[in-house]
């Protein structure tokens, strides 16, 4: 896990040492010197060439690309006579970059031209960032929003990938038993739902003990090995960062201070305690609502290939809780669509703890707990009922008609 | 004569389809029961009733006088007909395991665990993993398993199937062991050989019903047809069978045996003993072959089952 990390870290750092050719013709002239070379691009400034013979050099070099600014008579028509010329499609952020440099460029032409110096574009240069508080005097900041969001999201997504790794072991523990045909021997030992009940409960055991090994194992290890390979990953050197570089430069450095203050706040303005106990309820619901489910599909059916059917019914609102965790918490928590998938029993488990960060108003936890609870205690009875009648059926083919007889048995 | 399991009118419906109908069985303490009957007759579905696997719909199941209560699985000891141990577990922790579940303590499963390796002489295998046995030695195990906690009742599903001959006798002789030190056994069985060298009582089951059931002696001898396999020689053959057929019902017989004999099955009247027959026939030829015919538990099961 940690080697496969670090190769990770490794490769993107290597592949950020890539230097990139832009070569530049700009047959207007007065926008060929925005275009300074940097560690990572190297930018070539072409004069005297036509566009043909340009195309063919750079696609001879093998450059990344060629930039062509046709020559235009006014300003306005520059953007209709640029155009990037390269071997494969150019990333994203390259184009972005150029753009905004353009951009910049041509505001700053057609405003000297209407008698705007340069220095006093430069004066008008603000950045506003108002601040935040609540009424009742909590301030907060726009990196409050991203802190919240990712909170949330690292809960979310945690209990989505624990129920479905360890609901998975729980299903194959179950056909297994089957398979090898202890299970009758046990059961007349034990009452099913014991032996369901012990199983998820020894399985979600197993799971935080994991899950809490690598976190530790993790962060103890990852801090070695990036003194090791000498990879600072504050200081990873990519064409994206140079992009986050230069606009905090153009904020200054006090700017940079004042993020990082407010990063801080907006740690400390999360209901930590409130998100740590809900965590620890909600995954508990969640879960064991979850793995019951997991448990009936493996007694329903004989082998791991017929299991394929039942999984989707599963995975689905799991995915949905996701998605309208990610999509619709950050920009509205307390809409009409959070709030009601913050109750739903299948769903509720990620999406109120993605909403949590934002303030959730205890009655609304509680209740939305409540109905989990119900919820998982009915899941776990009708499991049993399938799980009961399952472990000691083979050949059946487990239609949902063939279950809903189960229930009956 | 002590009944320790007594099954009371037991039902079992799955659904539409009524596994046991009404079935009443009683089980005398200390004996070997054999529940016999063909395939779909409810013989495992009962089986797991008294295991507490299943619950009757009907009926009441009473073990040592009692109802049937959780507490009495650790009485009750069952080898499944389809059988399996978790694959990848050691033998001795697995055993241990399985002992504990039964209700016996961790020390004493050890210790009766190491009786009972000696005895069949597999002390090395307590480490090894169930995959790494061959079938008939994971049987073995699952053997162990099912009376290592001492029950009073021991409850055996087709136990011989998958051991060869010395192994089937081993087990053998260990069922009529653990009967002769108390246990009483029932013992379910398409193998008719074997109950006729284990059971004292059986019970026949057909199509979730009960047909027949009582001491294996008294069913023989309800069934007995008071006929006699004869082995005769002489030199005058055909006017000694004439006069045989004269007196007596004659039907032709098949028997092995090493000379070349006359082969007949006579069968006499009540009023006729078999002394009677023997001296006559004594008189007429030389008898080498004078076998009542007994029916076998073979022919009274498919007697039985195709009268039903």
């Amino acid at each position: 896990m940690i080697a496969l990390i670090a190769l990770v870290s490794y490769l993107s750092q290597i592949n950020s040492d890539k230097k990139r050719t832009i070569s530049v013709l700009d047959e207007t002239g007065y926008l060929i010197d925005i275009f300074e070379s940097t560690d990572n691009t190297t930018y070539l400034k072409l004069t005297g060439l036509n566009l043909d013979d340009a195309k063919e050099i750079v696609k001879e070099k093998e450059d990344y690309g060629l930039l062509h600014i046709g020559n235009v008579t006014s300003l306005d028509d520059v953007g209709k006579n640029i155009k990037f010329y390269s071997e494969e499609s150019p990333s994203l952020t390259i184009i972005s970059g150029l753009e905004r440099k353009v951009e910049k460029r041509l505001q700053e032409m057609k405003l000297q031209k209407d008698g705007v110096s340069l220095e006093q574009i430069d004066a008008s240069k603000t950045s506003i960032d108002i601040a935040q508080e609540s009424f009742d005097g909590e301030k907060s900041s726009k990196i409050d929003n991203i802190i919240k969001l990712a909170f949330g999201g690292i809960a979310g997504y945690l209990l989505f990938m624990f129920i479905i790794i360890y609901g998975n072991m729980i299903m194959r523990s179950v056909i297994e038993e089957k398979t090898s045909r202890i299970i009758e021997v046990i059961i007349s030992s034990v009452k099913p739902i014991q032996l369901m009940m012990g199983k998820i409960i020894g399985t979600s055991l197993a799971g935080v003990t994991q899950f809490a090994i690598w976190v530790i194992l993790g962060g103890v290890m990852l801090t070695i090995v990036s003194a090791i390979f000498g990879i600072d990953m504050a200081q990873v050197n990519t064409p994206q960062q140079e992009i986050v570089n230069q606009a905090m430069s153009a904020q200054g450095s006090d700017e940079v201070q004042a993020m990082a203050e407010n990063i801080i706040t907006a740690i400390n303005n999360l209901p930590i305690g409130n998100l740590v106990v809900a965590f620890i309820f909600f995954f508990i619901g969640g879960y064991l609502l979850y793995s019951s489910l997991y448990a009936a599909i493996g007694a329903a059916v004989d082998n791991e290939t017929d299991t394929q059917q039942f999984m989707l019914p599963i995975l689905m609102p799991l995915i949905l809780a996701v998605y309208v965790g990610v999509f619709t918490v950050i920009e509205d928590p307390h809409g009409t669509v959070s709030t009601v998938f913050s109750f739903i029993p299948l769903t509720s488990p990620v999406v109120m703890l993605m909403r949590i960060p934002f303030g959730v108003p205890l009655w609304q936890q509680g209740l939305s707990l409540l109905l989990l609870i119900g919820t998982f205690i009915f899941a776990v009875w009708f499991a049993a009922k399938i799980y009961r009648v399952g472990i000691l059926m083979y050949g059946k083919k487990a239609t949902y008609k063939e279950l809903f007889k189960w229930l009956k048995y | 004569m002590n009944n320790l399991l007594v099954a009371d009118s037991v039902s079992k419906n799955f659904g539409k389809f009524k596994a046991l109908n009404q079935v009443s069985i009683g089980v005398p303490m200390g004996s070997i029961f054999g529940l016999l009957g063909p395939n779909g007759a409810g013989k495992t579905t009962l089986i797991r009733i008294i295991n507490q696997i299943t619950m009757p719909d009907e009926g009441h199941v009473y073990l040592d006088g009692q109802s049937l209560k959780p507490e009495h699985i650790k009485d009750i000891g069952y080898l499944p007909e389809e059988r399996g141990l978790y694959k990848s577990m050691k033998v001795g922790e697995q055993a241990l395991y399985l002992a504990q579940l039964k209700g016996m303590s961790k020390s004493e499963a050890k210790s009766r665990l190491k009786y009972w390796f000696e005895k069949l002489e597999i002390g090395d295998w307590w480490n090894k993993k169930i995959q790494e046995l061959s079938k008939g030695q994971a049987q073995k195990i699952q053997f162990i398993v099912t009376v290592l906690h001492r029950p009073k009742l021991l409850i055996f599903d087709e136990p011989f199937s998958g051991f060869d001959p010395i192994n089937a006798n081993l087990i053998k002789d260990e069922i009529l062991k653990l009967r002769d030190e108390g246990a009483t056994v029932i013992f379910s069985t398409h193998r008719m050989e074997s109950v006729e060298e284990l059971c004292d009582h059986i019970a026949l089951l057909h199509k979730s019903n009960k047909i027949l059931d009582g001491k294996l002696n008294d069913i023989k001898r309800n069934f007995k047809t008071n006929t006699f396999e004869i082995g005769l020689q002489s030199s005058k053959s055909e006017s000694v069978l004439s006069e045989i057929k004269n007196s007596f019902e004659v039907l032709p017989a098949t028997f092995k045996n090493l000379n070349d004999d006359i082969k007949l099955n006579i069968k006499i009247n009540e009023s006729t003993s078999p002394n009677d027959l023997l001296s006559f026939l004594t008189s007429k030829a030389e008898v080498h072959h004078f076998v009542e015919v007994i029916p076998t538990a073979n022919d009274i099961f498919i007697q039985t089952v195709q009268n039903n």
